[in-house]
């Protein structure tokens, strides 16, 4: 892709996240309300617009991942805005040589990293961590072992997510606030696992309209048979 | 749900709004942001003592301004903790030379915005930061499975006590210690009659039938730790405060100060009942009470409940909560 292509991608990219941001608001706001404090769908919702709002189509890719992180870090608030922000600020830097299939590894493992090293949790703790990290460990493993290509390492990555999500309904939490409610937390799913699945569902299906459909089309025959591999979760 | 605004995402501008027209005289509003600070920030030659948190806890923060007390206070979106660019703003507007101590409740957005906040302030130029987390609510345990105590009434203390050693002249790392020492001898313990309701949701956060009630519940509109069916004032009052004095294990005979306060839709009336209950309890049992404040100082929008503050005095922070404070939410004459 070039770096046209690469920025009209982006600027897609947040587009349809602050969309589906928008349309999932209240749901998001539901979940929370069950083992939170009700605001997370409102908080999201506020920050990527601000994010789309502030947006400059002509900023190379690395400099509009990191205007976006920003503005996220000062709209959002709460543990969310240094979460989804501030990584999202850091892990930038690895785009500065320009989005390849490489750069989009190492983006998610900076982004995962500063997740966790700033929030403190691990897989298990029920919160985005339990989402972000099979959807890691997924895209990375799908493109340096299983040799697929970004869009169909992307769409198992969006499965290994979902599952993810599932994995958090029935455990207790023990990082964020859900954590006050000891065994009340059980049975509802991460309102913070849930967001992350959006995003990754709405990065899948940009990069579906840009990336190679033929490519996409032999890729999905692979992910099927291969479904069941390498979520990086134990459900 | 009836509530007197206009539209949810304007509460906390128009709320800041009314505040400064009400007192001028104790605050200013820093352009473009959510921050307000004492009117005559910084204050040269001493240290800044700020804090913040989400909106929706009135008086706190901003009520706290003044001589005595708070030098910032940035107040985030409904149960939100501000962002980090505004804490920085504020941390910046309230370095009067002798550094900044920013009073942290213990829930993971304000800590994680506050941390950020304070990387920035240092990445900016030689501001002297400090910060101190605190953690009182006896209701959830703290231990490494969990994300520890939350930060609640006691705060308030804690406020009160490092600004008034900042008031006197003491330096950072002094102000610091006696902070320290508020959070280690300060407990509470809360409890909801009913949820409250945000203003984005417009219906209440957790549903809770009239015969029931929620003990252990913090100050964002979530749940608590336990449901038992409705007691009476007297058995709310031991319920709180036996739980408190449990986690505090004084010596006989301690010196404590209290606060009975209410969550936001609870009468006066029936703070006082409480009150009444919790001075008996702690008469009985030896204690010696200094200063006993009952009325609205964090409260959770309109939740009805309250919670019950005890916190260990010896000579020096009993002077210090003693000393003069002049803030809108907040006046102690001193001697």
């Amino acid at each position: 892709m070039d770096e046209g292509i690469q920025r009209e991608a982006l600027v897609a990219t947040l587009a349809a996240i602050a969309d589906r941001i928008e349309s999932e608001k209240d749901h998001l706001t539901d979940l929370d309300s069950a083992i939170g404090d009700a605001d997370h769908g409102a908080n999201l919702h506020r920050g990527f617009q601000a994010a789309l709002d502030g947006a400059d189509p002509d900023d190379d890719p690395a400099a509009f991942v990191k205007a976006a992180g920003m503005a996220l870090l000062s709209k959002v608030g709460g543990a969310s805005g240094p979460l989804y922000g501030g990584s999202l600020a850091v892990a930038s830097s690895e785009f500065e040589e320009g989005i390849t299939t490489e750069s989009s590894v190492a983006f998610a493992e900076a982004y995962l990293e500063k997740v966790k090293d700033r929030g403190g949790a691990s897989v298990g703790d029920k919160t985005m961590v339990d989402a972000l990290t099979p959807a890691v460990h997924t895209y990375k493993r799908a493109i340096e072992v299983d040799d697929l290509d970004p869009l169909a390492a992307l769409s198992k990555a969006v499965d290994a997510t979902e599952r993810g999500v599932r994995f958090t309904t029935p455990i207790r939490a023990s990082k964020g606030r859900a954590s006050y409610l000891g065994w009340r937390s059980v049975g509802h799913p991460d309102p913070g696992a849930t967001s992350t699945l959006y995003l990754l569902e709405e990065i899948h299906d940009v990069a579906a309209e840009y990336l190679d459909g033929e490519a996409a089309t032999v890729v999905d025959a692979a992910a099927e048979t291969e479904a069941e591999e390498g979520s990086g979760v134990e459900e | 749900m009836k509530k007197l605004i206009n539209e949810p995402e304007d509460v906390v501008d128009e709320m800041l709004e009314g505040m400064v027209a009400a007192h001028p005289e104790y605050v200013r509003r820093l352009e473009g942001t959510n921050v307000l600070v004492r009117a005559d920030a910084p204050v040269e030659g001493m240290v800044g003592i700020v804090s913040g948190g989400g909106s929706g806890h009135e008086p706190t923060h901003a009520g706290y301004l003044g001589e005595g007390m708070l030098t910032g206070a940035a107040a985030g979106e409904v149960f939100t903790s501000p962002t980090a660019d505004q804490l920085q703003g504020m941390i910046a507007a309230c370095e009067g030379g002798a550094g900044v101590l920013c009073v942290v409740k213990n829930y993971e957005g304000d800590v994680m915005n506050f941390e950020t906040a304070i990387e920035l302030a240092e990445l900016e130029g030689e501001t002297d930061v400090e910060y101190v987390v605190v953690d009182d609510d006896v209701a959830v345990e703290d231990s490494l499975y969990t994300s520890g105590r939350r930060g609640v009434c006691g705060t308030i203390l804690v406020h009160k006590i490092a600004g008034a050693a900042a008031a006197r002249g003491d330096d950072l790392s002094e102000v610091k210690r006696l902070a320290e020492k508020v959070v280690d001898g300060v407990g509470t313990m809360g409890m909801a009659l009913t949820s409250c309701t945000t203003p984005e949701k417009g219906e209440p956060t957790f549903d809770l039938p009239d015969d029931e009630i929620e003990l252990g519940i913090g100050i964002h509109g979530e749940p608590g730790v336990e449901r038992t069916d409705v007691m009476g004032a007297d058995a709310v009052a031991e319920h709180l405060t036996e739980r408190v004095l449990e986690d505090l294990d004084l010596a006989e005979g301690a010196r404590v100060a209290t606060i009975v306060n209410g969550m936001g839709a609870t009468p006066l009336m029936e703070l006082y009942v409480v009150n009444r209950r919790v001075q008996e309890l702690l008469d009985e049992r030896g204690f010696d009470v200094g200063e006993c404040w009952v009325g609205d100082y964090m409260t959770s929008l309109d939740m009805a409940g309250c919670s019950v503050t005890v916190l260990e005095l010896d000579e020096e922070l009993e002077e210090l909560l003693g000393a003069p404070a002049d803030t809108p939410a907040l006046t102690v004459r001193g001697d």
